[in-house]
Parts: structure tokens; sequence; C-alpha cells
């Protein structure tokens, strides 16, 4: 069944300037993600996917073209629509965690949803931690977990105000295999279960793979788009169009 | 997010820090302590002098030879050629020509030497009415005022001051004692009630007699060319305060005819203790609102520093500042957060200030020169103040963190 678009971008460039030097990052970038896929970006250093992956975040604007997230025109909104769009409508997990340090697990998952002013802060991120199976680490400093356990915390943290979005720049860059394998199921669990968009950016060609489409870059141009056929792997935790 | 939790999350910043944070709050704490201190013993001192002047009798109108100044006023006479004589005195006191004038009562000053057996002692020794108990509010310790009597027959009778019964007499009882006044014998009949220490026109010090007595002691220092009775000064009091003006406007009437001068060129001046007061309170006034000047200034320094240490934190906390606007903080909330970081900053400072000031004003009260005066206004303006000072040096910061990019911010290393 061919869902409806969420994320679609045309033509989408970037510029850096960085003194008298233009970095181009992203040349012409268009393409569209549905609601509900699970996406890998795959593309060596410098190749831009950062970049793709600030803007799909509303962290960042593209230099020209055009970005339109959920029927919207991410180029249009002042810095505040954005905020709301960040804070209600993405989740974004860092490759670095990007944990508050000297505050609980549980008041990191709790932050975002300060600036979204829910009620029942405290049942939510509870909730939150519990669905990344960390309840039981909530008081938990990050300094006191490991690096598998402070980013299932980001990962908390990004869907405590339940985004349609979840997106992870290298989000297992720091983490060995085995954990960063724990990590990915998350994702893939999500995305089974509560009908997630995720993409997820990574170099690892075995956790591309368990994804349904990856997306390659190449000096900011798009260099490839692939399906990829259903693995035993991927399908563990029971994709329903299977 | 509310403003309880920005205070916590401030405090929370904030004790991250604690070193930084206290000595950040040293300046506010310095300026807002000095505000408090300075308000209020400016203001205590204030109402020590105007209580004073109260003490001497606030409804009290002093009547001078020549144009006199307030200090000639505090000074007990004055260096002018024209002299007041017993009449002008008799003038004013006489009936109907002053309405509002209750009392009258002229005075002669000279200085004299007061033994007692042994012990001596120099001052200035008054010749007056029984009236002038009644104007300058004075209280018995022990015996009487002299009468209208004993200033009939030039009684040789004395009522001194606390400090002049001390020194003569110590331990002794002087009521009914001789003390001889430039030789001539007196006998004490009252000791007036102590004033204490610091109070103008001291009552302490002084030896009154009656007028006539005194023109017999002092011969002829104390009769003018024309034959007549000097005085020093006239003391009239009027009714009540509400008409002091009009008291002075009428002795100055009805002196003026009975000397013939003309309004331009007055040779006596007429004064009243309510003027001496408003001098005295716009002086101590000003006094008080510069010494908070200087205070200020130190708040303002004190504010620079929560700015310097507030662009520091903001600086060091790019990364969190990022990552709250990556997860949907608006510019408001990243401006408001640092904001109340530095007014908590401010405020603690402010807090710690007050108690002080609090604390320098009760010892200033418990070294018992005067009691400082205290007052809600100056606590609520050091608060204020110290609000103020956050605000104003917090928003620079504040906007700084707030105009960050989020993914420039959470690049920073």
């Amino acid at each position: 069944m061919q869902k409806a678009t969420i994320m679609r971008l045309r033509n989408v460039s970037k510029v850096y300037c960085s003194g008298q030097i233009q970095v181009h990052a992203l040349h012409g970038i268009s393409l569209d993600i549905a609601r509900g896929e699970l996406v890998s970006i795959m593309g060596p250093s410098g190749s831009g996917k950062s970049t793709l992956m600030n803007i799909l975040g509303c962290l960042d604007q593209a230099t020209s073209g055009v970005y339109w997230l959920n029927g919207t025109e991410v180029g249009q909104l002042s810095d505040d629509e954005l905020a709301r769009i960040r804070c209600r409508e993405i989740g974004f997990v860092f490759q670095n965690y990007n944990l508050l340090p000297r505050t609980t697990a549980l008041e990191n998952v709790e932050m975002p949803l300060v600036y979204s002013k829910a009620k029942g802060r405290r049942r939510r991120a509870l909730d939150a931690l519990d669905a990344v199976g960390l309840a039981d680490r909530a008081r938990h400093r990050p300094s006191q977990l490991s690096g598998g356990e402070q980013q299932r915390v980001a990962i908390a943290r990004a869907l405590v105000n339940e985004p349609s979005i979840l997106l992870a720049d290298e989000p297992t860059g720091n983490l060995d295999s085995k954990t960063g394998q724990e990590i990915i199921a998350i994702f893939q669990r999500l995305n089974a279960e509560r009908g997630l968009t995720v993409v997820y950016v990574t170099h690892d060609q075995e956790i591309a793979r368990q994804t349904r489409r990856i997306i390659r870059l190449q000096d900011g141009h798009l260099a490839g788009d692939e399906s990829v056929a259903p693995q035993k792997g991927a399908t563990r935790a029971g994709d329903p169009r299977i | 997010m509310n403003l309880l939790q920005n205070v916590h999350v401030a405090l929370h910043a904030l004790s991250a820090n604690k070193l930084r944070a206290s000595l950040t709050m040293l300046g506010i704490i310095i300026g807002v302590g000095a505000v408090v201190a300075l308000l209020s013993i400016g203001q205590g001192a204030q109402a020590a002098i105007l209580g004073e002047i109260e003490g001497i009798g606030s409804n009290l109108i002093f009547v001078m030879p020549g144009t006199v100044n307030m200090g000639a006023a505090l000074g007990e006479g004055s260096t002018a050629s024209e002299v007041l004589t017993l009449e002008d005195a008799m003038t004013i006191a006489r009936q109907g020509n002053c309405p509002d004038c209750s009392a009258v009562a002229p005075q002669y000053d000279h200085g004299a030497e007061i033994v007692y057996h042994n012990a001596s002692m120099y001052t200035t020794v008054t010749g007056t009415t029984p009236a002038y108990q009644q104007v300058r509010n004075f209280e018995m310790h022990l015996g009487q005022f002299f009468s209208d009597q004993d200033v009939g027959v030039a009684a040789r009778v004395a009522v001194i001051g606390a400090d002049v019964a001390d020194e003569l007499f110590g331990p002794e009882d002087p009521l009914g004692k001789i003390v001889r006044i430039n030789r001539v014998p007196f006998r004490v009949i009252g000791v007036l009630s102590k004033e204490g220490a610091g109070a103008l026109l001291s009552r302490d010090r002084a030896v009154v007699v009656p007028l006539s007595a005194a023109t017999r002691l002092f011969g002829r220092d104390s009769i003018s060319g024309e034959g007549s009775q000097i005085v020093t000064r006239i003391n009239v009091s009027a009714i009540d305060a509400s008409r002091i003006e009009s008291a002075i406007a009428q002795i100055t009437e009805v002196l003026q005819q009975r000397r013939g001068t003309a309004a331009e060129h007055e040779d006596f001046s007429v004064t009243s203790l309510k003027d001496l007061a408003d001098v005295t309170s716009s002086v101590t006034q000003v006094l008080t609102i510069f010494l908070a000047a200087i205070a200020a200034i130190s708040l303002v320094v004190g504010g620079i520093g929560i700015m310097n240490t507030m662009l520091v934190s903001v600086m060091e906390r790019t990364r969190e500042i990022g990552l709250r606007k990556a997860v949907g903080a608006r510019r408001s909330d990243i401006l408001i957060q640092f904001l109340i970081e530095a007014v908590v900053l401010s405020l603690a400072g402010g807090a710690v200030g007050i108690l002080i000031g609090v604390g320098i004003s009760g010892l200033v009260s418990l070294s018992g020169v005067f009691a400082a005066r205290l007052s809600l206004q100056s606590i609520l303006l050091a608060t204020g103040f110290s609000i103020a000072v956050g605000v104003f040096f917090g928003i620079y910061p504040a906007q700084r963190a707030a105009r960050l990019s989020p993914i420039e911010a959470l690049r920073y290393e």
C-alpha cells in the first residue's frame, strides 16, 4: 500500500560559508520519504549525511530548494514554528547522545515535555524510559550509565513527545556492534509497532541492510536510492507488510 | 516552562559552580548591604536630630539681634553690634500684640566661673524669667525652677544642669547648697534632668538664674548705652506648631514698629526651630541620597560581575542551549531561562545584602549613638534594585544564548 509522503525534498542545496571559502554540502537533493518508512542513509565522511539529517530535522535550513514536512513548507516557517515542529513532530537522536550531565535520566527525558507544556510529565517520561527498557535506571545520571544505556535515554527523550518522525544521526557510531544492534532493534520495533517514520545515518553496511531502503550520498549528491529485500535479520521485529 | 521550573533549573545550574556564583553575588551583596545600611542609618540620624529639635520645643521661636544665620542660632549668640533689650521682649509679651505667642522668655547669656568648695568650672550663665522653663521644655530632676517673685527681688538662686551638678557636687545633693558665680553666692534650688550627649542646645551645662540677678551679677556688661537691660535672645513659643508662621509675622511686625526699622534693613531676626529642622532634614536627606548613590554604583559594578558570569555561563553551556533548542525550546524559552538565572543570582545576592545591611544598622543601634531606622521602603528598594540589576545585566547574555542556532550550538566544543 502506498503511504502518504511525510518528507519531500526538491532540489535542496546547502552551502556553508566559512570565511572566504564556500562549502557545498548538498547539491540539489530531491527525495520523498513516506509515512512509516524505515530508511537508512549511507555515505562516506563529508558526503553531506549530517547536513541532510539536520535539514530533515528542522535544525538547519536549506540554502535553496524546498522541503515539505507533512505538507508544510519548512523554509517559510518562523523560528518559533520550527521550534514547535522540533518539539512535537520530530525526535532527534545524536551520535554522542547529548544528554545533560548532572541531571538524571528521567530529567533528561522530561526536558522536551517542558517545552511542549505537556501534563503528567513524570509519568510520560517514565513510560518513555520503559519503552526503551530503562525504567530501572531513571534516577541514574548519564555518567553512571553505559554508552548503550545513554543512547537509549536519548531515544526515550526523542520519543517522549510522541513524534511521528524519528531521526538518528549515526546513533550507533560510538557503540560496539552488539550494543549498536540493540539500538537498531529498538528503532525497528518502534517503526513496526508504532508506525514511526525512522531515518538513521550509518556507516555500517549490516545496519543499513536492516532497513527497507538505503539512500546513498556522495559529495553532496544523491548517489543511490535502493530498496532492500526483506532479510531475516530485519524482520525479526515483525514487519506488518510480511 | 513556568517560573518555578525556571528557578529550579537556575538553582541547579548555579549550584554546579558555587564558588563562582558566590563571588559574583559579592558585588550585589556589598551594594545592597550598603544601600540598606546607609539608608537606615541616614533615616535614623535624621529622626534623631528631628527628635532632638522636638525636645527643645518645636514651637520655639528665637528672636536674635542682627541678621543671624542658623549656625549662630545653634552657637547661642551672635556677633552683631545691634542689641535686643528687655523692652523688646516686653513688647512681644504685651497682651494683644502677638496673639499667637503663648510664652516669652528673654535670656541674657554671659560666661562665668562657678565654684563649690574646691570644684570649679567655667560655663555660660543664663539670666531669664520663669517662662524659660516652659518654652525650653525643661524638666526638673530635683527641686524646682525659680519664680516670678525670685525675678522680682533679684533672688540669688540658680537652677543647674545635670553635668554642672555632677562636676561640682559629685554624689552630694546640690539642693540648698551655695555655689559662687563670679564670687557671688547663689543658692541651688533645682537640677535639670539629664539630656545626654550630642544634644543640640544642651541644657546639661546650663546655669540658669533670674534675669534681674544676672543683671546685678554682670553689671555694666548687661546694660546698653541707653541704659536698657540687654538680652542675648528672646525665646518665644507659639501656641501650637501650626501658628509658628503667623507668630513670626506678628513678632516681626511689633518689633519693626517699636524699633522703627524698615523691612529691608531689619536689625533683628526671627527664626523658628522648625526652620532649623527643615534645614537639618534637607541636609541629612542630601547626605543620605549621596551615600545611597555611592552604594548604587557598587550595585552597578556587581551587575557587571553578573553579566560577566552569565556570558561565561552561556559560553560553557552552548551545547546545552543547542540541545534545548533541538528538542523544541523557543528563543523566548532560552531567553527567560538565562534571564531568570541572572535574576536568581542578583536576588540571592540582594537577600544576603539585606541581611548584612540589617545587621549593620542593628550594630549602629546597639552602639547607642542613635537608633538606625530600618524602613520597609529601603528593603523593598534594595530588592527592586537587585531584580533590576539582574534583568538589566542579564538580558544581553540571555539574548546571546537565545540567538544561538541549534546546529552551531550543538557543534560547539
